[in-house]
């Protein structure tokens, strides 16, 4: 076969892409495909026989209350969770992009419970919320308040969980933000404040339009991981003598409830299900957030 | 040039890491034999979870063991506890799994309708020998008629309570409570509380616990409630006013009587180790737990309260079955194995070493046993404890828990929480009985 050089290097090129996308289909797109056939079936991991069982499992699933929970947990997650670790990390970005000095060291700190072990973070939060003896409500006693029931409540217990995810992710997109407000350009905060703009107005008109980007990525990352939440509820929750998914299933996220259903009721097929239910939320919200919030923005 | 062989470092970094965490397994195999015989050598598996004095003494039995059938050899494979169930569903699925499992007494009738374990042969383990001469509560295990596992020890339940608390609140140290309204006293006059904040609960209130398994089967019991139709197929729990009534006691210790707390001092055994409650109702493992974390505290065991007359206790053990693997020359040895580690002088060396009991009634009236005076609280409990079935002992556990939540953080009617906890129960109790 002739080739030119440039075809040549293309086959070595495809070559070498070759054998990461075989390792890709190998493990995720085989397992996902295995995931679509067995939520088809009913399988209890241990046998060998899976009866085919068409829509049952979902039938099952829109039927269960506990699964119910579990989507409207999740929607708490995302929709509490991701808006404001966005703002409070924009915040952030904005007050450390003003430093003159000592900028790196902030980025640091504030990006350090970011590479921390989520589950050693989760620990750690579970024990400062405890009930007796958390450094929270002594805290919270020391000042005159009366102790809160926090993990022990059917309603608070979801928010310490939320406080945990933000707290963590906050490093992330601080950074990326701080990327992202370096690439706007200086020279259009001085024009608009020569026109008389107040901070304000050159905030919401230059700054936000500008970050668009920035904040499309990051609302798009943080709404698919936090869609996925386990780790935090697992281990903030479970755990040992824990009670994984909170008082009355108040933390249980999607992907606890996959998880129960697989590994500890052994109902791989109703885990499947559930699986594809939330792999197409995740495919139509992501497509909602790419079409809707895009925005090319240049002044 | 210094670039060239910080790159050439770094790729031979990162070829050299994933090399190793490609090689790298979590599973320990610890194997006892140094047989180096020419004959055919047997080799089966042989899986528990990981606990430290368990695993040691099973590597000295696996020693014995070979040494008296060396053309036998046996190799045994932990894993961590918490993921311990799902490892073994996993292995035996696909096929891995190991000759010899040791399962938790509860998720036996899911191993068997899956077809995972096979039936012990009737010539080595008789089911009318081992109903005589093994602990009553095996007969849980007694699935169509037949036996597919065979446990070398037991646990049982009894009343820890703390003598010195006893003292402290002007009770005999000496005269532990012997029938539930004794208990509800004794702890009410034990419970401390500091400006409305719990400082020594009266009794531990854990649902996450024991506080589930003493709910069923032993207060409906007592209270005159059978938990479950005797062929296991009916969940019973509200069936008359009896059961509704063990329920509201139950939650009553905390609505009411208030003297205790769900996840108090972090959970119920860290409570009392601590010296922070007066009575506690625990199985017999937590004496090991106890000795290690507070070897001064002033404690003692007593059997469980009764009621009515009644006088029950729960047991529940860890059992070993021979998986549907094992054919031929390894099911012999398999057998042999099984024969060897539920001999009685296994078991004596097992309750040293472990401190669970013997499960053959033979050595309930043994002395070298009962030498320790509160483990032999817990043996002479053997002949009344029962234990309770389960399908799904994750699921079971959880709708008590859920129901025990719903009345006490939702204030919801405790005859409507135990309803809902019912139904749920009975759903799966009606799902593994499908077929």
């Amino acid at each position: 076969m002739k080739l030119t050089i440039k075809g040549r290097q293309a086959m070595w090129a495809y070559i070498f892409i070759a054998v990461p996308i075989l390792f890709f289909i190998l493990i995720r797109i085989a397992p996902t495909l295995f995931a679509f056939n067995i939520s088809l079936h009913e399988w209890d991991i241990l046998s060998q026989d899976k009866p085919f069982v068409f829509f049952d499992n979902f039938k099952t699933l829109f039927k269960d209350n506990i699964f119910k929970k579990a989507m409207g947990n999740t929607v708490k997650y995302v929709f509490i969770g991701v808006p404001l670790q966005l703002i409070i990390s924009l915040c952030i970005a904005l007050l450390i992009n003003r430093l003159t000095k000592g900028a790196g060291i902030f980025r640091t700190i504030y990006f350090l419970p970011y590479v921390t072990s989520t589950v050693a973070v989760a620990w750690v939060w579970r024990w400062m919320f405890m009930k007796q003896g958390g450094v929270i409500n002594q805290i919270i006693t020391a000042f005159g308040g009366t102790a809160q029931p926090f993990l022990d409540s059917t309603g608070q217990a979801i928010y310490v969980v939320i406080a945990n995810i933000i707290w963590q992710s906050i490093g992330f997109n601080t950074i990326i933000f701080i990327a992202g407000l370096k690439q706007i350009p200086r020279t259009y905060y001085e024009a608009s404040s020569i026109d008389g703009a107040s901070p304000w107005i050159q905030f919401w008109k230059i700054t936000i339009p500008l970050l668009n980007s920035t904040v499309v990525y990051l609302v798009v990352m943080a709404t698919i991981q936090t869609l996925q939440v386990f780790t935090q509820v697992f281990n903030i929750t479970g755990g040992g003598q824990g009670n994984p998914g909170g008082p009355v299933n108040s933390t249980l996220s999607l992907v606890l409830y996959i998880y129960q259903a697989g590994f500890m009721n052994n109902k791989m097929g109703l885990a499947s299900a559930a699986t594809i239910i939330l792999f197409s939320i995740i495919i139509i919200i992501t497509i909602i957030q790419l079409k809707f919030l895009t925005k090319k923005v240049e002044y | 040039m210094n670039k060239r062989f910080l790159s050439i470092l770094l790729t031979g970094v990162m070829t050299a890491s994933m090399a190793l965490t490609g090689c790298g397994s979590s599973s320990k195999d610890t194997s006892g034999s140094k047989s180096k015989t020419e004959d055919k050598v047997v080799t089966i598996e042989y899986w528990q979870y990981f606990y430290e004095p368990k695993i040691k003494l099973m590597d000295k039995l696996i020693e014995d063991f070979q040494k008296q059938n060396p053309n036998i050899k046996v190799v045994q494979k932990h894993f961590p506890y918490d993921s311990y169930q799902q490892k073994v569903s996993a292995a035996i699925s696909s096929g891995t799994g190991p000759d010899i499992v040791n399962l938790y007494y509860g998720w036996v009738p899911k191993f068997v309708k899956a077809k995972a374990l096979q039936p012990l042969p009737e010539k080595d383990f008789p089911v009318d020998t081992m109903e005589k001469e093994f602990a009553p509560m095996i007969k849980v295990n007694k699935i169509d008629g037949k036996y597919y596992t065979v446990p070398t020890a037991v646990r049982t339940m009894a009343l820890f309570w703390n003598k010195d608390i006893f003292k402290a609140n002007g009770l005999d140290p000496e005269k532990p409570p012997t029938n539930l309204d004794e208990l509800v006293q004794m702890a009410k006059k034990c419970t401390l509380r500091k400006d409305g904040k719990l400082e020594i609960e009266g009794l531990t209130f854990q649902p996450t616990g024991q506080l589930h398994s003493w709910f069923r089967p032993i207060l409906l019991t007592q209270f005159g409630q059978q938990p479950l139709s005797d062929d296991n197929k009916k969940v019973l729990w509200n069936a008359s006013e009896n059961g509704y009534k063990a329920f509201e006691f139950l939650v009553d210790l905390v609505r009411k009587e208030k003297v205790g707390e769900n996840n108090f001092f972090t959970d119920d055994s860290t409570a009392f180790i601590n010296g922070k409650a007066a009575l506690h109702i625990d199985g017999s493992y937590r004496l090991s737990g106890i000795d290690k974390q507070a070897p001064n505290l002033n404690y003692g065991v007593a059997p469980l309260p009764a009621h009515n007359g009644k006088q029950v206790s729960f047991g529940s053990f860890w059992t070993n079955g021979i998986t549907k693997t094992a054919k031929g020359e390894k099911l012999d040895a398999s057998v042999k194995f099984l024969n060897f580690l539920t001999s009685p002088e296994v078991m004596k060396e097992w309750t040293k070493e472990t401190g669970e009991i013997a499960a053959r009634m033979s050595l309930v009236n043994d002395p070298e046993m009962s030498k320790d005076p509160k483990l032999a609280v817990f043996i002479k409990q053997l002949p009344v404890a029962e234990s309770y079935f389960y399908v799904d002992e994750g699921a079971d556990r959880k709708a008590l828990i859920d129901a025990i939540d719903h009345v006490l953080l939702n204030n919801e009617d405790p005859r409507k929480a135990l309803d809902e906890a019912v139904n749920t129960v009975q759903k799966i109790l009606d799902e593994y009985w499908k077929e």
